[in-house]
């Protein structure tokens, strides 16, 4: 059994771990394999490796309600929460809501309506529209997070770049969604909309257009998002324990 | 796919053997860590990708240097672009800005007394906002230390005198050039690090690659990475002598401005070529660092003797390079004849906005910015001087030189330009009327906390070496940056516009 052999690397550790199955050789004692169970990716990316879901998800609609607030094309990291902000620690609960009042401040001046107004904490909007390559530029995960902490349930995009997608999977603060057309170019903030998450054909509904966007299903990526984010659906798999006690 | 497959060893041009490039001289090569260096010096021209019947099962096709090297951590034989894998991490890197977070994570995820994967693999590197009087950045530095101290990191480059940088033996600077000038660099490893320009190390051979605070706490308990998709590989083969006047910063513009910011999302950007092999390590490390500008989730370029002696005159950790197969499969091919490029800039306000710098030339600028990762090393220095030496002029804009690393800095002070008579960078500097360079960090590439030096605090016309031009990228909103080669900043600042250095220079 392995357990023993990684207790006496790390004596920090006291939880029993099942023995690794196919996984290969580690040293670290914070992860164990449920032979039962196989990554997902974390991309909405159709592949040929893409694994059937476990018995534990459900399989329930999720559905956010709100305002939209529309952006255009490549719109980067810097707009979303400017490097001058970056002092603020997001694990840190007062540094985390503090970055919500500043999401997406970076937006130039013809931006009019700004998305957090001056002295708030939250936006009014739930849904933001964006074109291609949203969030591209910097790794920093406090992009996703400000928009998460300011109070935006998803953001439905052309297109996103590859590291703020991952970031939103990893951390669980915002759905990344896939629109299939210019969504951006059909909607203007202000408008009401709803998205609906489903299995197979999620939509887009802006209720003050009356036109509905099919949008691209959120694939193996959901499951981490509903659980919360990596840790969360990692532990929900058992592939770490839940937090030591201190 | 690619309509033809040329092996990508860069060993196979007549101009190589011409150039005698290359090939690593046997008594460079310690023993021990020779394992797969035995290279096929045959040259094979234009081969089809060789095909296996898929009616078998497995297929064993050839696989891309970041395949290989994918594989290779995942502790698989093979993989294919689209895999879910988990990664064993060589190196993880973070820096003053993440480092808070992703510790805060892995303590709130792994228990307040939980211990790092491995101390040693762990390099902790502030950089970003040092030198400044804002007390959370300040506090940031002093987390890091505690963090450092309870889990025993070896590397950890810390900084306490803010007054005087030189006063830190153990400050470096710039996390990307440290990384490199530390030795922790090497080729066929996973470097992950809390920062897009991560993709840099990409120069030496390894995979490297920007991750956020979350997957960082992941990592920081564990070693591995969770779930890296393979990425297919787009291929630029670079070919041609390097003109005088232009630089790796041009050849990286020229590509963005050819494929978008996104031209490159999800895939990898493998560079080879007979340029690419004439290319120092710091121009290959200013050619991946902008990988990311593109979209591309990483950048490589095959490592050679110019990779092995660097990385062995840093570092003794054994390494064992790989190479993309023969056979190997790419979704993009690329040529570029590398002799008739012409310098360029990306203008406002985007990476991929590519313009020619001589078309340019009435656009009035308000100062220059040489520094960063992408142009703030010794050789960026050392080309500006170089062209500062050469037209005898003064700048006619205020010229601001932030070094990126301690060393970087002493460089600049210490090491003659060629041709110039035995001046230093800083003599020519001085000369010129530049600024005095300042102490080596991010500085103002992406703007900082109010008070950091040369922050665009008002709607300028700014030329930089750096990488990113989004608005407000330097701190100003309606600022206008213009990225551009340490030459071309140089020659722009001797004339108050955006200009070709080919005016100072030939």
């Amino acid at each position: 059994m392995a357990a023993s052999s990684l207790q006496s690397l790390n004596p920090t550790f006291s939880q029993t771990l099942a023995s690794p199955n196919t996984s290969p050789s580690f040293r670290s004692p914070f992860l164990r394999f449920n032979s039962s169970f196989t990554p997902k990716p974390l991309s909405t990316r159709s592949s040929s490796s893409l694994i059937a879901r476990s018995a534990a998800e459900p399989q329930e609609r999720k559905t956010f309600h709100g305002l939209c607030y529309v952006v255009g094309d490549n719109i980067d990291t810097d707009q979303i929460i400017p490097a001058e902000f970056l002092t603020l620690v997001p694990s840190n609960p007062d540094e985390y809501e503090k970055l919500g009042s500043y999401a997406l401040i970076g937006l130039p001046a013809s931006y009019k309506d700004r998305f957090v107004q001056p002295g708030e904490m939250k936006t009014k909007y739930s849904i933001i529209i964006g074109g291609e390559n949203f969030g591209c530029g910097s790794s920093r995960e406090h992009a996703p997070v400000c928009l998460g902490a300011a109070g935006a349930k998803a953001v439905v995009a052309q297109s996103y770049a590859r590291i703020f997608f991952r970031n939103s999977v990893a951390t669980g603060e915002v759905y990344p969604l896939d629109s299939e057309v210019r969504v951006c170019d059909e909607c203007k903030t202000g408008d009401v909309a709803t998205v609906e998450l489903r299995e197979g054909d999620s939509v887009l509904i802006n209720h003050t257009t009356g036109k509905e966007y099919k949008l691209k299903p959120i694939g193996d990526a959901g499951p981490v998002i509903d659980a919360g984010g990596i840790f969360a659906y990692a532990r929900k798999a058992g592939m770490i324990p839940s937090a030591a006690a201190a | 796919m690619a309509s033809s497959v040329i092996s990508s060893s860069p060993f196979l041009c007549k101009s190589a053997q011409q150039k005698d490039l290359g090939f690593p001289k046997p008594s460079q090569i310690s023993v021990h860590r020779c394992q797969k260096r035995a290279i096929s010096r045959k040259i094979v021209s234009v081969m089809a990708p060789q095909r296996s019947s898929s009616a078998t099962g497995s297929v064993k096709t050839g696989m891309t240097m970041t395949e290989k090297i994918l594989a290779k951590a995942a502790e698989k034989s093979q993989v294919v672009p689209g895999d879910n894998i988990w990664v064993n991490v060589d190196v993880l890197m973070t820096h003053d800005v993440c480092g808070p977070g992703a510790f805060g994570i892995f303590k709130r995820e792994f228990g307040e007394k939980a211990k790092v994967w491995d101390p040693e693999k762990i390099v902790v590197i502030p950089d970003h906002y040092i030198f400044t009087a804002d007390k959370r950045a300040n506090r940031n530095v002093d987390i890091m230390r505690e963090h450092c101290r309870e889990q025993n990191i070896k590397y950890f480059y810390d900084i306490t005198d803010l007054g005087d940088f030189r006063a830190n033996p153990d400050y470096k600077g710039v996390c990307h050039v440290a990384l490199a000038q530390e030795g922790h660099c090497r080729p066929g490893e996973v470097l992950l690090g809390t920062d897009s320009h991560t993709c840099t190390a990409g120069a030496f051979g390894q995979f490297a690659t920007g991750i956020g605070n979350t997957d960082a706490g992941f990592v920081l308990g564990t070693g591995k990475i969770l779930l890296k998709v393979v990425p297919p590989t787009m291929r630029f083969i670079l070919d041609g002598e390097m003109p005088s006047y232009l630089q790796a910063k041009d050849l990286i513009l020229q590509i963005i401005g050819e494929i978008s910011v996104a031209g490159a999302t999800y895939k990898t950007m493998e560079f080879s070529g007979t340029t690419i092999e004439s290319l120092t390590m710091e121009e290959r490390m200013t050619l991946c660092n902008m990988v990311v500008e593109a979209g591309g989730k990483n950048g490589v370029i095959p490592p050679d003797a110019t990779t092995f002696n660097y990385v062995e005159n840093r570092t003794s950790v054994p390494f064992e390079p790989v190479y993309s197969d023969g056979n190997a499969s790419f979704i993009a091919d690329y040529r570029f004849d590398v002799s008739k490029l012409e310098p360029v800039v990306a203008k406002p306000h985007s990476p991929d906005n590519r313009a020619l710098a001589r078309e340019c030339k009435d656009v009035k600028i308000d100062r220059v910015y040489i520094g960063s990762c992408t142009g703030g090393k010794t050789e960026d220095f050392m080309a500006a001087a170089k062209l500062f030496h050469a037209a005898g002029k003064q700048v006619k804009v205020p010229t601001f030189l932030v070094p990126a690393t301690q060393k970087v800095w002493m460089d600049v002070y210490a090491l003659p330009v060629p041709g110039a008579g035995g001046k230093t960078c800083a003599q020519i500097f001085k000369e010129a009327g530049c600024d005095t360079p300042t102490s080596p960090s991010c500085g103002a590439c992406l703007g900082g906390p109010a008070d950091t030096y040369a922050r665009l605090n008002e709607p300028q016309v700014c030329v930089s070496t750096t990488n990113r031009n989004f608005p407000g990228r330097m701190g100003h909103k309606e600022g206008q940056i213009y990225l551009a080669s340490p030459y071309t900043a140089a020659a722009s600042a001797l004339t108050g516009h955006v200009t070709d250095p080919r005016e100072f220079l030939q």
